[in-house]
């Protein structure tokens, strides 16, 4: 196996024999392999020339071009290689794409020529953001993935005019194709010197109106995998030699393992070992809710059983006696969480409140009013719930680690696995699958700690399953939030003054407490303090933290998720108090140049605004910004005088400044709609004796086919050097949109997700 | 204990206990990673293969149970992603991280061999045990559609 030590990632096989007793292969699909991706997105070409860290260029002039960022979904595999190939003005048909390598990220800086087109930083890493979230794959990426197109053309353009003997702007570089006057040839003939060339200044790179590639609707590249299970996800590794792993940790976070009995279990088929997970166990960082790396990613108290199969060690794991401590939050409750906040936001004066935005008088304004609008909005945690449950294969040994894993953010794994096995980075090697949804969910690391640490103990190959038990109980969740609005109003139904109070469990405080200013986590309040996008003459927003014993996470839209919710409903309850239409109240709370109001009346316009229909029908509005992507969105929605409720359509327009991929930003906004949506109508994380119940599709429901409203997407752009985000930016406006659309038709005021609690019966 | 089990019209000898899911035969044992885990209660349709033509969930169907029975998968649907639906999913750019996607389009297919020419309503009755976090429904609506069209020419 001496090659399997020069490059394990050659030998992945795709059918190995663990418990069945199948013979060793090394197969790729003849038709995978001709594919523009390998089912094995990791997998590189060979023999090609590469031109810069980001490009290959075969002789048969097919252009391979490495990605930076997971495809989860999201389409990077499509739309990083065409930001490239836009300036590097190839044959798309001959682009294929492959993942960039976290390991020769962790090795190399930026190249120079980067550098001295002003689109890297000497310290950055050659592959620059390798972490895939903040909805910033494109906006973020942008100009140094058009910069290495860029300057590899103009690079072999020079190539060519060094051999034919004319000026580099005498040879024009289109569709693959090198040419001036007579001379004709491939780009892949001119790779190899193209490498070796220096320019004295780098070019310059395409304004959107120069674009030819960009902006078209091409086929997604990873779509063939897709369709017939040749694509391979973390859960999907097979490595020869491999054993299974199935874990559980303490139900309650924090808790411990306090004994378990693997004699009672050990003499089972195919039951190899069973190791304690952290205290008292292996792994070199344990849990524990007091430091901020522990709780990040230190390995939670429990145990690991190895096996020949999955299904062998996970049998095993669940026969296997064991006793849990719960420890100090055995008696925690959701209730009990949200009960304790409510309390705070109910109390103006708690010493715990900080100032997050502040104009004019708003408390002494509202102490005067006359007439004063009060309401209260919660909403619940919530888990990821991706699809492909959490897992990870790892192999460690003295001088070298290798995971593979579908991860949203590879160098974070390299660094875990790497302080995890005791070694440097440049020796540690991530191979990033295809990831079965992400979420954020897959930018915390904790399951790549806990395989290494397996791994690292059992010396060989170890793939981990969580369970979707595990993966849910084990879940890294979307805060609970509250929130307190308060707002007078005049003889004209105009509010003067604004009062918001929210408390929350704080993502920044529990794993970047740096990230607070002055006791405000920014993502909190976000969309909420000087980015609402409504005036009021007088304006307070206070702040307070409330955490508890959950870990907690980014989920899709972050604080924007919930906070639209609230503000959103909010406004339509004065608009309601004061007589007025809905849209017509938001957009006379606007400045006039306002950059919400042409996404809220193209949505309108498209959706057919009306507050005019009978009962039982309503429709709704949802505006929010969230990175730097505003939505705007209109539900309609029918409710029977059972209380059935169904949502028909939902209108979406979204201005994301300009557009890569319209299809993708299109697949990506009803990809939004289903998530927000299925958060409003059911989401919500239970937690009884410190344990989260909802921990399996049967009781953490979602949203299905027979469900699903029509989304229309519309397209508000302003253009100009606006370039915002399309992954996250929908997912906040729909849970407003659906429950003001069931007041137009119920007259009933959702103030508390998920809508399912509620009784709209007529 | 050792199962004969047909898979994709090939046999396979495997070791496994007779209550083993199939789920896990069919990936650990054979090597056929298409079929997904999900939720391992039936609850989310990544599972879905066929057993002699019908839909199942393979995560909570027994080996044992699939002794002597023509088992189908994602990779045994065409050779070369030539059956209608994977041609009508490809037209109609479905999936989005495709973890559910073998499922989903196995559910469609026992759907179609019962109705050919399925309604909006046949189709949401049938692909509702599925659950696609993307939010692809929409797409899948239109592919089945699709997919009718082409095996009917």
């Amino acid at each position: 196996m001496t090659n399997f030590e020069m490059d394990r990632r050659k030998f992945i096989s795709t059918a190995t024999s663990a418990a069945g007793g199948m013979m060793l292969g090394f197969h790729i699909p003849a038709a995978a392999n001709a594919a523009a991706i390998m089912d094995e997105p990791w997998m590189a070409g060979e023999g090609g020339q590469e031109v810069n860290a980001w490009l290959v260029i075969d002789p048969d002039n097919s252009v391979t071009i490495r990605v930076g960022q997971s495809e989860m979904g999201e389409g990077v595999f499509t739309g990083m290689p065409m930001l490239v190939a836009e300036e590097l003005q190839c044959d798309w048909s001959s682009v294929k794409a492959v993942y960039a390598e976290a390991n020769r990220n962790a090795r190399q800086t930026a190249e120079p020529y980067m550098v001295a087109a002003g689109a890297a930083k000497e310290t950055d890493g050659v592959y620059q953001r390798m972490s895939t979230g903040g909805s910033g794959a494109v906006r973020r990426s942008r100009l140094y993935l058009s910069q290495a197109g860029a300057s590899a053309r103009e690079r072999l353009k020079q190539a060519a005019a060094n051999a034919w003997g004319v000026e580099r702007s005498a040879v024009s570089a289109e569709n693959g194709m090198l040419s001036s006057g007579s001379n004709s040839s491939t780009f892949g003939e001119f790779a190899g010197a193209a490498a070796a060339i220096s320019l004295e200044s780098e070019p310059a790179i395409k304004t959107p109106d120069q674009y030819t590639l960009l902006g078209k609707s091409v086929a997604r590249l990873d779509t063939p995998l897709k369709v017939n299970g040749a694509a391979v996800y973390g859960i999907d590794t097979q490595v020869p030699g491999m054993v299974y792993a199935a874990v559980e940790v303490s139900p309650v976070p924090g808790g411990r393992l306090a004994s378990y009995d693997f004699d009672a279990v050990k003499d089972r088929p195919g039951i190899i070992a069973a190791y304690r997970l952290g205290e008292g166990g292996i792994g070199s960082l344990n849990y524990n809710l007091d430091e901020v790396a522990n709780r990040v990613t230190g390995i939670q108290s429990g145990v690991a059983v190895i096996a020949d199969s999955y299904y062998r060690a996970l049998t095993a794991l669940q026969l296997m006696p064991k006793q849990w401590d719960a420890g100090e939050h055995g008696n925690v409750s959701d209730s009990s969480i949200i009960d304790s906040a409510l309390e705070v936001l109910a109390n103006p004066d708690d010493s715990t409140f900080n100032p997050a935005d502040s104009v004019g008088d708003a408390r002494g304004v509202i102490a005067d009013a006359s007439s004063v609008l009060e309401a209260t909005y919660v909403t619940p945690y919530l888990e990821h719930a991706c699809m492909e449950p959490m897992n990870c294969t790892a192999h460690v040994t003295p001088d070298r680690a290798d995971i593979w894993v579908g991860t949203q953010n590879p160098p974070r794994a390299l660094s875990v696995a790497a302080e995890e096995a005791g070694l440097p980075e440049e020796k540690v090697y991530v191979h990033n699958a295809f990831l079965g949804t992400g979420f954020g969910r897959r930018l915390r690391q904790d399951e790549v700690r806990q395989a290494a640490a397996i791994a690292k103990a059992h010396g060989e190959p170890v793939k981990v399953i969580w369970t979707r038990e595990e993966t849910t109980r084990q879940g890294k969740f979307r805060p609970y939030s509250t929130y307190h609005f308060a707002a007078s109003i005049d003889a004209d139904g105009k509010p003067e003054a604004y009062w918001n109070r929210i408390v929350s469990h704080s993502i920044f405080n529990h794993q970047l407490p740096q990230y607070l200013q002055e006791g405000i986590d920014g993502q909190a309040v976000e969309g909420l303090d000087e980015r609402l996008p409504y005036h009021f003459p007088n304006k307070q927003v206070d702040y307070a933290i409330r955490d508890s014993h959950l870990p907690v996470h980014w989920w899709r839209s972050v604080g924007a998720s919930q906070n639209a919710f609230a503000i959103e409903s909010f406004i339509d309850e004065l608009a309601h108090a004061a007589g007025a239409d809905p849209l017509e109240f938001r957009l006379s709370l606007m400045p006039e140049d306002s950059e919400f109001r042409r996404p809220l009346e193209v949505a309108a316009k498209e959706a057919g605004w009306t507050a005019d229909l009978r009962r039982g029908e309503g429709m709704g509005i949802g505006l929010a910004e969230a990175f730097g992507t505003i939505s705007a969105q209109v539900a309609y929605v029918t409710v029977s005088r059972r209380g059935q409720l169904r949502v028909e359509t939902i209108d979406v327009a979204v201005d994301c400044g300009n557009v890569i991929h319209p299809k993708l930003v299109e697949m990506q906004m009803e990809s939004s709609v289903v998530f927000g949506l299925t958060a409003a109508l059911y989401g919500e994380i239970h937690i009884r004796n410190g344990v989260v119940v909802d921990d399996n599709f049967d009781q953490y429901q979602m949203l299905r086919i027979n469900e699903m409203p029509e989304v229309r997407t519309h397209f508000a752009l302003s253009g100009g050097d606006k370039w915002g985000g399309v992954g996250e930016p929908a997912v906040p406006p729909v849970a407003p949109a659906v429950t003001n659309a069931i007041f137009a038709a119920t007259g009933k005021r959702i103030r508390r997700l998920p809508i399912r609690n509620h009784d709209l019966t007529g | 204990m050792a199962f004969d089990l047909n898979v994709n019209g090939a046999s396979y000898t495997v070791d496994a206990e007779p209550e083993t899911p199939l789920l896990w035969v069919i990936r650990d044992s054979i090597g056929l990673t298409g079929t997904k885990y999900g939720c391992g209660i039936a609850k989310c349709g990544a599972c879905t293969v066929h057993i002699d033509g019908k839909k199942t969930f393979s995560c909570t169907t027994k080996v044992s149970a699939a002794v002597g029975k023509e088992i189908t998968t994602i990779e045994g649907l065409s050779e070369d992603n030539s059956h209608p639906l994977q041609i009508a999913w490809i037209e109609e750019d479905v999936p989005q991280c495709g973890y559910c996607q073998s499922g989903q389009i196995m559910a469609a297919a026992a759907l179609l061999e019962q109705n050919p020419n399925p309604s909006d309503l046949n189709i949401d009755t049938a692909m509702s045990d599925n659950i696609c976090r993307c939010g692809t429904y929409s797409r899948i609506r239109k592919a089945i559609h699709r997919a009718a069209d082409i095996a009917q020419g």
